[in-house]
């Protein structure tokens, strides 16, 4: 059998993958080798957002993702949102919100509303709905994770309207 | 009232109960470390991979295992012929022995998905590798998809038997149409669809020193316990379920199926761990689906609007091996005349086995297929006398006067106000107004028409009877634990249950710790479903945390030197004191250190039964938008009055409602399981079955009406089902509402942009 070793750069910090075989998915080398195991698998097809992960910034499914692939580029999966201490803001909103059920879909969510704040602060309800129409929750109907949304995003107007004023 | 802002959640005074508390299961949930089964480390672990049949009904000639036994990591293959395991029982007592679905297809496969063979190996990647070097030989038999055919029984799928019908509701006694002004009837499918929880089946089954344990995603801990040991012909005290967190149920996760049987079974077998997830497509196909009804149905009144007959027939689709599907139709049976006073109802119903998937509960579980089908035709019969659809359901509700009310089935319900929850829904959307805009869209022929959708129903939660396990003790620390029978199932129970337990302590919710989930710690338990949760598993709690205080009553008399009549709790303080002299007080604290407190004597233990069933009900209204030039529709809004009795936390309260709404727009618009004339699935994956995403769920107004049931202390009946009930009727109903006017009168579900387009240029054709 092929298999190498070769390292990732997950949230920041650099894990070493041995004997890895090139045909591992990313989800699987997270979830499996790397002892990450917020990403979820749900489908193994890349339609329901369940292992949503950033590679270089952009959202992609880790399941349609060959984890030999990723190797040099910055991968960001839930673990790396929040810290030991205190959770992230779009966490935060989700408490709030009550936008968390079963709580399976919740971390590709979380990655992939921390990445449209991140790029688009104050986005309409169309740019939400479509921001996260690629990860499917079954428990919420999705009411409340759109309210979570709206939370963190005029959270963070907030406090950038605060950090100017300084 | 809207949902959308956080404002609508009011204070339920110095009770936390009523109030907006935001869940303690959230942590690890948002940090991605669910104690989902996936996640549970197991060195050395076998993975399984199940063989399945793509064929949907034939004799098995030959499995043919010597190959892939031969690839690398592989452990063992099993088959019917080495499985041994002997068939299950009769479940719910539903059917003929001979329709017992054996774990490994025998002799016969009976649905694509059906499993046959099962490989063990050291990883899943091997295990599916060597799954694809299993040769199958089936020799094809005719398929039976179609409810009729499975009727007429030329194809027979269990031949020993002369029929495909599993069990039937036989009519009780005809009743007489001929003295009714109005008649109107219709067949109505009520499209077959799949729960997709987004954790799929995952199970992990460990023996080791003659014991079990079994990691499981299920509704019920002590359920699904005692399946395996029945199945394994084990004692129950040898077998151990432990369920943390499960990524999601909706009825279909509530037996434990054949293959996690298996799973046990390869466990104990081998002495080793083993492993199972199912993948995606075998979720689809080889899991289980709900609904699928087709309906017969006959309404029949006055001129004035009054509805005086109503006759049902329902041909229940069983799928392959009956499980819960065949007897959907009792729950059906239940809630057949809906919200109305209909004199003379009649019902039937068959369910039949076809060469499908087994049918399964699904979210609501009888209970929307009866909504569905009544308030279609209310809206139908509305149409024959050209009244105001809404107007006919006024007229033809019991005042709450009338209630306990005794339907035409004899059912009865507990407590209500259907007026007052249509009303209430129809002022939330200006009713007139939106009519008013209808009929000027309809006039100037504009290419966005207007539907409004009106669904009133009533619905039964905690009908399963069954009581449930609770325990409160105070610890030596001063805090508590509360040990509960039930499972949650994402729902929130940890955090409603600290509330209830707090609430009669009078104590910090922080002070409360839930115990759940494992059969060694919680002695007994009943499965999650059928929306009673809150109410008999929450009274569970309360009750005991009643009792605890009893008990704590008696200490404190004796440290107070006061006689126990006389001691109080205060809740507010949470400390007890001798009636009337409060500067003199215990604290639960000071109880717990107390030597004169025995530990053992500091506790309070339940086992609630709820003396019947509860009936929730409301009004759901729907505003549709078709496109008539491309037959897309489009929900823009729902407004949605419920009453389930006292709400304990409306923030879950209102995520139950949600999640609900949005499946019966799921069903009403988009997903449907389909099966070709030969039984293959045509919607194995989630490109083909289109659960519904953020972009086509519309906004929702909730409206919270709570008329409290006098059958437990806490006021609640169950809300886990209801936003399913009455919206997939409002959805269906604001479509058809929306191009009635070119001539069509109903549309079966899912409503999608092909059947509206089709209908309408059908409509067109005649026309001109």
């Amino acid at each position: 059998m092929i298999s190498e070793t070769y390292s990732l750069l997950v949230n920041g910090k650099s894990y070493q993958v041995v004997d890895g075989h090139p045909s591992e998915s990313l989800l699987w080398v997270l979830r499996e080798r790397l002892e990450l195991s917020g990403s979820k698998n749900a489908c193994e097809e890349g339609e329901c957002g369940s292992c949503t992960v950033l590679v270089d910034g952009e959202i992609v499914c880790s399941c349609l993702v060959l984890a030999a692939s990723a190797v040099g580029r910055e991968i960001t999966t839930i673990e790396g949102l929040g810290s030991e201490d205190e959770i992230s803001d779009v966490q935060k909103a989700f408490v709030d919100a009550g936008a968390v059920q079963c709580g399976f879909c919740t971390p590709g969510l979380l990655v992939a509303i921390d990445q449209l704040l991140n790029t688009d602060p104050d986005p309409d309800d169309l740019t939400v709905r479509e921001a996260i129409s690629g990860n499917l929750c079954r428990c919420t109907g999705y009411g409340r994770i759109l309210e979570a949304v709206r939370i963190a995003s005029k959270n963070r107007k907030v406090q950038n309207q605060e950090e100017q004023g300084k | 009232m809207s949902s959308n802002g956080s404002d609508e959640y009011g204070t339920g005074g110095t009770s936390l109960l009523g109030n907006a508390v935001p869940r303690r299961e959230d942590l690890n949930l948002l940090r991605g470390k669910g104690g989902y089964v996936a996640n549970v480390p197991m060195e050395g672990a076998l993975h399984a991979h199940f063989v399945r049949s793509n064929v949907s009904h034939g004799e098995i000639i030959s499995v043919e295992t010597s190959e892939a036994e031969k690839m690398p990591g592989v452990f063992a293959i099993y088959t019917a012929e080495n499985l041994d395991l002997a068939d299950r029982a009769v479940i719910l007592n539903a059917y003929e022995a001979e329709m017992t679905r054996p774990y490994l297809a025998r002799e016969k496969v009976r649905f694509v998905g059906e499993p046959v063979a099962v490989v063990l190996a050291e990883n899943e990647y091997l295990a599916a590798d060597a799954a694809e070097n299993i040769w199958v030989d089936i020799e094809p038999l005719s398929a039976l998809v179609d409810l009729e055919e499975a009727v007429a029984g030329e194809v027979l799928l269990f031949p020993n038997l002369d029929s495909n019908i599993v069990t039937e509701i036989p009519r009780r006694k005809p009743i007489d149409f001929s003295d009714c002004e109005v008649v109107v009837e219709a067949e109505i499918i009520n499209s077959k669809v799949a729960a997709v929880s987004i954790e799929p089946r995952v199970t992990l089954a460990s023996f080791e020193n003659g014991r079990l344990t079994c990691w499981a995603s299920n509704q019920g801990a002590h359920d699904y316990r005692d399946s395996v040991a029945q199945a394994l012909e084990m004692e129950i005290k040898d077998v151990r379920v432990i369920i943390t967190d499960i990524g999601g149920g909706f009825g279909a996760k509530g037996l434990a199926s054949e293959e996690e049987i298996i799973i046990a079974h390869l466990s104990r077998m081998h002495e080793k761990p083993v492993r199972w997830m199912e993948s995606r497509t075998e979720n689809l196909t080889g899991f289980a689906h709900g609904r699928a009804q087709k309906q017969k149905v006959k309404m029949g009144g006055n001129l004035n609007g009054e509805i005086t007959h109503y006759s049902l027939e329902v041909i229940q689709d069983s799928g392959a091996y009956p499980k819960w599907g065949a007897v959907l139709p009792g729950s059906t049976l239940m809630m057949a005349s809906g919200v109305y006073r209909i004199p003379n109802v009649e019902f039937s119903s068959r369910s039949v086995a076809t060469t499908t998937a087994p049918v399964c509960a699904y979210r609501g579980a009888g209970r929307p297929e009866a909504t569905s089908v009544i308030e279609r035709t209310v809206d139908l019969f509305a149409r024959e006398i050209a009244m105001d659809p809404a107007e006919v359901r006024r007229l033809n509700f019991p005042s709450p006067d009338e209630f306990p009310f005794k339907n035409s089935t004899g059912t009865v319900y507990d407590s209500g106000d259907y007026k007052k929850a249509l009303d209430e829904a129809l002022g939330a959307i200006d009713y007139e107004a939106l009519r008013n805009e209808q009929s000027r869209r309809r006039e100037e022929n504009e290419r966005l028409q207007l539907g409004i959708g009106i669904s009133t129903y009533v619905e039964v939660t905690a009908g399963g009877g069954g009581s449930e396990f609770g325990l409160v003790e105070l610890k030596d620390d001063g805090t508590f634990r509360a040990t509960t029978g039930s499972t949650p199932i994402g729902t929130g129970h940890v955090t409603t249950w600290a509330m209830l337990v707090a609430d009669r302590l009078g104590v910090p919710m922080e002070k409360v710790e839930v115990i759940y989930g494992d059969t060694d710690v919680v002695p007994s338990g009943e499965m999650t479903g059928g929306s009673r949760s809150v109410q008999v598993s929450g009274s569970s709690m309360a009750d005991a945390s009643e009792k605890l205080v009893d008990a704590a009553r008696k200490v404190v008399a004796d440290l107070l030197e006061a006689s126990e009549e006389d001691i109080v709790l205060n809740k507010e303080s949470g400390n007890f004191h001798v009636v009337g002299t409060p500067a003199v007080s215990v604290s639960w604290g000071e109880l717990a250190s107390s030597p004169k407190a025995d530990q053992k004597q500091l506790i309070g233990k339940s086992d609630f039964l709820q003396e019947g069933a509860t009936f929730p009900f409301g009004a759901h209204i729907v505003i549709a938008e078709v496109d008539i030039e491309t037959g897309e529709a489009k929900i823009k809004r729902i407004v949605a009055v419920d009453d389930a009795g006292k709400i304990v936390n409306p923030l879950l309260a209102t995520g139950q409602v949600h999640g609900g709404l949005a499946q019966g727009v799921a069903q009403a618009l988009l997903e449907e399981v389909l099966y070709d004339n030969d039984g293959n699935p045509q919607t194995a994956n989630l490109m083909d079955y289109t659960a519904i995403s953020a972009m086509e769920v519309p906004s929702f107004d909730r409206i919270s009406m709570e008329t409290p049931t006098p059958l437990n202390s806490i006021g609640a009946k169950g809300i886990g089902e209801s936003g399913t009930i009455g919206s997939t009727a409002a959805t269906q109903n604001a479509v058809v509402d929306a191009i009635s006017y070119l001539g069509v009168d109903h549309l079966d579900m899912p409503l999608t942009p092909q059947k509206i387009w089709s209908a309408i240029s059908d409509k067109s054709e005649v026309r001109a």
